[in-house]
């Protein structure tokens, strides 16, 4: 036989995902099953043996009776009625070690599908230092089924199930299914077979005291997120100088050393400045995907979602919320596929609905420029940054307006019958230095393909409309001007003007369509090309600064508040609600808050600063 | 009495879960993670808003439910 495909299985929180990297390393490629929107995470690794063995990661499940498309999909994995992947020939059912009496449950239920299959015992160093004595060999002959150790988060730590896989012909389980109640199956198991000092780890009943607290527990999640997001502007600076100033030198050096023309336009405009605008925020999005995977990892994001979810019931949501709402934060495309969690298809529909609304990472570019070319840094209590303030502030301007635009939305339902709460609150554990650098470099490869990919083209788009057709040869006004760039902007001029965007601003929100971000290259591309040598030479948000009121700088850091232009979230939402009129919906809701909120911010800003 | 009624960390048995309804998906799922008779439960933790929700340790593991999902089971006390 040469190639073998196991698929792992097991209830969320086992582990199963550490396992999966610790088997595949680096070697993974995640896409969606056809006409679900369920990942389907799939590596390989090669045996000893030389056998390339492919591994399926699928979602976590607690039974095989499924609530939602994750559940189906293992289900139907397992069952082998998946076409695309086929039966796998080896089913690695994971159970957390410290949690038998849950997993086993449904250990036996894939057990009852009478296909080969071995267990997964993981987590046994938390196992171990929490006393807990398994007897393996009781339990695979209660069980029926080849029973293996492992530490899916140390080095080797699957050592022996890879070396079972490899050597082992497995075979279907011994034990058939019987009709007995599996919860009394499982607990005659456990008595056979485990020794248990406590029902619970000391350090979750500590923590959870202090975590949990009534009193303190929000002021800490409040503090925890106010110090993220301190963190993203502090410690990115050292790191987005070197980038910049990077670019910057790259940039000069062609135009010092290229003959002037077309060509050289284009590398040190759009090439150059374009991919360099973009680039310079990857420090501060890996910074903020280091705080969420390490909270993910630690078991506090369901806690903050525990903290939360009377407060979220009350503007029509669900606590499983946070963690879609948190990755939006990153970004809302893999916030709006998180909600398929959520097994409530109306809280459901208003947290797709709401996660445009919080700061995604595209929007810290454009933030960022405006923040630091209007807003003045100073100490705050001598160790608080007031452009951080100002961040933390748009944050929570976000987040206020979702609240409201969900609790409107609970107004409009028709259905008020209450929805599920019923979530797992796992062990803590300490973050896994693996996994963090995998879920970080899994998150930069997609931002520099997104660079490279749709950035960089329409920077290069936007660069032949800004520079064609060239201007006539008795030309008073920049070369911008009378460019298709040029005429685009003036045309739409008009619609904005109210909200004091100017005619540049415009052109950047064309391109800004594809990605946020890019309204800060295609800003950068346009006054490139428009500018004098002087104003090149200067860094983007010098020129900003100079050539924007305070009334119109304000009013872009409102729009992009609500800033409905990203066209790969609408599609993600037509992908999971199957819905044009929803798409339709989200993006009029955002575009008319944007313009309101901008028109609003104009408005006084211009009044108070004359 | 119900499960939502049991004071904090007062140890308590399961009697069972009643289903609400005819299809009643909580009810199935409560069952399923293991709200059988005569399993051990406790309620650790209640939110901040309301005391709600409820943190409940059945067996080895934790679950948040909301009041209206915990008044499906019935418990006596230890």
């Amino acid at each position: 036989m040469s190639g073998l495909l196991i698929a792992l299985v097991g209830n969320p929180n086992c582990g199963k995902t550490a396992l999966f990297n610790q088997l595949t390393g680096a070697r993974q490629k995640v896409a969606n099953f056809a006409g679900v929107t369920v990942e389907r995470k799939e590596g390989s690794f090669t045996a000893p043996s030389g056998r390339v063995i492919k591994v399926l990661d699928l979602p976590g499940a607690y039974s095989l009776d499924a609530l939602g498309p994750d559940e189906i999909i293992t289900r139907d994995v397992c069952m082998g009625k998946v076409a695309e992947v086929g039966a796998p020939d080896v089913i690695v059912c994971v159970a957390d070690a410290t949690n038998l009496r849950l997993n086993l449950r449904f250990v036996l239920e894939i057990r009852k599908l009478g296909r080969p299959m071995v267990l997964a015992l993981n987590m046994m160093d938390a196992a171990h230092k929490r006393g807990i004595h398994i007897d393996q060999d009781r339990l695979q002959a209660r069980l029926g089924i080849p029973v293996i150790q492992t530490v899916a988060i140390a080095g080797g730590g699957a050592k022996h199930l890879i070396e079972h896989i490899d050597t082992q012909s497995i075979e279907a389980p011994t034990i058939a299914g019987n009709e007995r109640d599996v919860h009394l199956e499982v607990r005659d198991i456990l008595n056979a077979a485990v020794t248990m000092p406590s029902f619970t780890a000391k350090i979750d009943d500590q923590l959870d005291g202090v975590l949990l607290n009534p009193v303190f527990g929000l002021p800490i999640l409040a503090l925890l997120m106010f110090v993220v997001f301190q963190a993203v502007f502090a410690w990115a600076t050292p790191l987005m100088d070197g980038i910049e100033g990077l670019f910057g030198w790259a940039a000069d050096m062609v135009r010092t050393h290229m003959p002037e023309g077309l060509l050289r336009s284009f590398i040190a405009d759009a090439m150059i400045s374009g991919v360099g605008s973009v680039l310079v925020f990857l420090p501060q999005i890996l910074i903020l995907f280091f705080f969420i995977l390490v909270l993910e990892e630690s078991g506090y994001l369901p806690r903050a979602a525990f903290l939360l979810d009377t407060l979220m019931a009350r503007a029509g949501l669900t606590g499983r919320a946070f963690i879609p709402l948190l990755s939006s934060f990153a970004c809302a495309i893999p916030g709006v596929m998180a909600t398929r969690s959520i097994h409530d298809i109306r809280d459901r529909l208003t947290t797709i609905m709401i996660a445009p609304l919080m700061t995604c990472s595209a929007r810290l570019p454009v933030y960022a420029l405006l923040i630091a070319a209007f807003i003045p840094e100073r100490q705050v209590w001598g160790v608080l940054s007031f452009q951080g303030l100002v961040l933390f502030g748009l944050y929570i301007a976000g987040i206020l307006s979702a609240l409201i635009v969900a609790w409107v939305m609970k107004l409009l339902r028709t259905d008020k019958s209450p929805a599920m709460l019923l979530m797992e609150l796992p062990s803590y554990r300490l973050p896994n230095p693996r996994n963090l650098a995998l879920g970080l470099w899994e998150r930069a490869g997609i931002f520099m393909r997104r660079i490279t990919g749709v950035i960089f083209a329409a920077n290069t788009l936007l660069w032949v409309l800004a520079t064609f057709p060239r201007p006539p040869a008795n030309a008073t006004q920049p070369a911008i001007d009378y460019s298709f760039a040029g005429m685009i902007g003036h045309a739409i001029e008009p619609i904005f003007s109210p909200i004091g965007f100017t005619w540049e601003i415009c052109i950047a929100l064309i391109p800004g369509m594809a990605a946020r971000e890019v309204a800060v290259s295609a800003l950068g591309t346009v006054y490139a090309i428009s500018g004098s040598e002087d104003a090149v030479a200067n860094q983007l948000q010098a020129t900003v600064a100079a050539q924007w009121s305070l009334a119109t700088g304000f009013s872009l850091l409102a729009w992009y508040i609500f800033a409905p232009q990203c066209l790969s979230t609408l599609a993600v939402i037509r992908r999971e609600t199957n819905s044009w009129k929803f798409v339709g919906i989200t993006a009029g809701y955002l575009f008319a808050l944007a313009y309101l909120a901008s028109f609003l911010t104009y408005s006084v800003t211009k009044m108070v600063t004359g | 009495m119900k499960l939502s009624d049991l004071p904090l960390h007062s140890a308590a048995i399961v009697v069972d879960v009643a289903d609400l309804g005819a299809d009643d998906r909580v009810g199935r799922r409560l069952r399923e993670l293991g709200f059988v008779a005569d399993e051990p439960v406790k309620v650790v933790a209640k939110g901040p808003f309301r005391a709600e929700p409820l943190l409940i340790q059945i067996g080895f593991t934790r679950f948040a439910l909301r009041r209206a999902e915990a008044d499906r089971v019935q418990v006596r006390t230890a």
